[in-house]
């Protein structure tokens, strides 16, 4: 006889598992397609918001490989800066791939682009050269069970700089941070939807879920 | 460090096509990068630029990636002569104006001109039939760079020869340099039409398939199995205004490449910046409408049906 569910851990058994839980993926540039299809293999439904609109319904949004300066000139002209910002006062999950983590930071050594002020964190671009030096590199991510993680870094950026409530949560051989997070932003120098492994999609999709529970206060 | 970090040139032959047997990507070249940095182009828009200065007009506009020339396919076609790799100065200057991926041609067969390229840091190479061929048989052995390459395809065969080769992006051929849609479509349906036709096929028919098309077996089954290419898939070759670039997008390739159809346009920036945006929104016609409206004139175009076929660039490569 299995025992009845008080009703609050009902609401949130029913309601916050996966199948139940909206994630988007900024569909402005970039690798968005694989993203998506990562997020399906974990049974989450996600669609591409290509709209501002889009973001209300959302628990958690995902901001792709691509180019930042391509990512970032788009966001500003279809009207995305204060609604993201909107999107993240609120508590909800967002997670920076690649030129998703340049887009989010709140500060670049570099001088362009202006990035979008989301997560108090300070990024590179580029930090590892041109194209001919692109790379892979297995290692810890702490929080992942199971073998090392394998990362894929195409004229990746790095983070040189974490604010108070940012930890370190992948770093390469040489300390380097290559990933980082908050309590409800989560941001990755590498691509893991270009490979199999589908842990930091999970990953995510967990931050997304207890994010959601917080925001309904069914913690 | 994994061993797909493994140069190309260390790897024996017959590495590739045993990868491919298997159903793993070759591991010399850094396939996954190599193939991987198409993948965050996907969406974009690739312009040609002739100088820093619109390199930099470019990167403002929103442009993904650059493509370092002397000459713009339509100058190239109106002054003919043998059309080269440009002046390593010029690349240079380009690379170091903009933080975006810069990409340069080398002509069809041309490995020294290629070798070139990768040595000044270029980060894609497009083995390109817009210059002039520097062989009549045979393309570049593209798994031997670490450099990534793109080549042109008009039909299914031509696209998974070159990947056979390890071209790790396709685009159309189109008509480089006329302004003149037509072909990019063409080739696009070819491509895509033949795509969805293996696709529905029995395995039986593969083999023969795969003769018909004069392609690698194991490539055609990939299609056959994923209904896409292995790599990603633009259009290039007449694309001159937001609409011919949303054309594409809708027809079903990942991106566009712009040669002379922004710097041959009346003002190029604001044409830069709609096709850019149309890229974006391709299925939205109330947002194309908007992004078309007040742009000025497009690029002067050729009809590229009334070419002769000796003036044609499509028919190059093989």
């Amino acid at each position: 006889m299995v025992e009845p569910l008080r009703p609050s851990q009902q609401a949130s058994d029913s309601e916050l598992d996966n199948s139940s839980l909206k994630i988007g993926v900024l569909a402005l540039q970039g690798d968005f397609i694989e993203h998506i299809h990562m997020f399906e293999k974990l049974g989450v439904s996600a669609i591409e918001v290509r709209k501002p609109s889009q973001l209300a319904d959302l628990d958690g949004l995902v901001i792709p490989g691509g180019e930042s300066t391509t990512i970032v000139k788009l966001a500003n002209m279809f009207g995305f800066v204060p609604e993201l910002r909107a999107f993240v006062d609120d508590g909800r999950a967002l997670w920076g791939t690649c030129a998703g983590m340049i887009v989010i930071a709140n500060e670049l050594t570099d001088s362009y682009p202006e990035p979008l002020k989301l997560m108090d964190i300070c990024v590179s671009r580029n930090w590892f050269g041109r194209q001919v030096d692109s790379f892979e590199d297995k290692f810890e991510f702490r929080g992942l069970d199971g073998d090392p993680f394998l990362a894929v870094f195409i004229r990746a950026p790095v983070v040189e700089g974490v604010g108070d409530g940012v930890e370190v949560i992948a770093q390469l051989e040489d300390g380097r941070p290559v990933a980082v997070k908050s309590e409800n932003t989560l941001a990755t120098a590498f691509h893991p939807e270009l490979t199999d492994d589908t842990r930091v999609h999970d990953y995510f999709v967990a931050m997304v879920r207890e994010a959601a529970r917080q925001r309904a206060g069914l913690s | 460090m994994d061993t797909t970090g493994t140069p190309a040139t260390t790897a024996a032959n017959g590495t590739h096509a045993k990868a491919w047997r298997e159903g793993s990507k070759p591991e010399v070249g850094n396939w996954r990068e190599k193939s991987g940095l198409a993948q965050m182009l996907k969406g974009g828009v690739i312009m040609d630029v002739v100088t820093p200065d619109q390199a930099k007009i470019a990167e403002d506009a929103g442009a993904v990636s650059v493509m370092a020339l002397e000459r713009v396919p339509s100058d190239i076609r109106r002054d003919g002569g043998v059309a080269r790799m440009s002046d390593p100065d010029l690349i240079d200057g380009i690379i170091n104006a903009v933080s975006i991926p810069v990409m340069a041609k080398a002509r069809i067969g041309h490995f020294v001109e290629a070798q070139v390229l990768e040595s000044l840091g270029v980060d894609y190479c497009d083995e390109s039939e817009v210059l002039t061929p520097a062989d009549n048989a045979f393309h570049i052995n593209k798994w031997e760079f670490k450099m990534p390459f793109v080549c042109g395809a008009t039909n299914l065969g031509e696209a998974l020869r070159r990947i056979g080769e390890g071209a790790a992006m396709i685009r159309t051929k189109g008509e480089a340099g006329t302004g003149d849609i037509v072909n990019a479509v063409t080739h696009a349906r070819q491509v895509l039409g033949h795509i969805r036709k293996i696709q529905n096929m029995d395995e039986e028919e593969l083999m023969t398939e795969a003769k018909n098309l004069g392609a690698p077996f194991e490539l055609v089954l990939e299609v056959h199995r994923t209904g896409k290419l292995p790599v990603v898939n633009f259009a290039a070759g007449g694309i001159a205004t937001p609409a011919d670039a949303a054309l594409m997008m809708q027809i079903g390739v990942e991106g566009v490449f712009v040669g002379s159809g922004i710097f041959k346009s009346e003002n190029p920036a604001q044409m830069a910046d709609a096709i850019v945006r149309a890229t974006t929104h391709y299925n939205d016609p109330d947002m194309l409408a908007e992004i078309s409206r007040g742009l000025g004139g497009a690029m002067p175009g050729i009809e590229a049906n009334k070419l002769a076929d000796e003036e044609k660039l499509e028919g190059r490569g093989w």
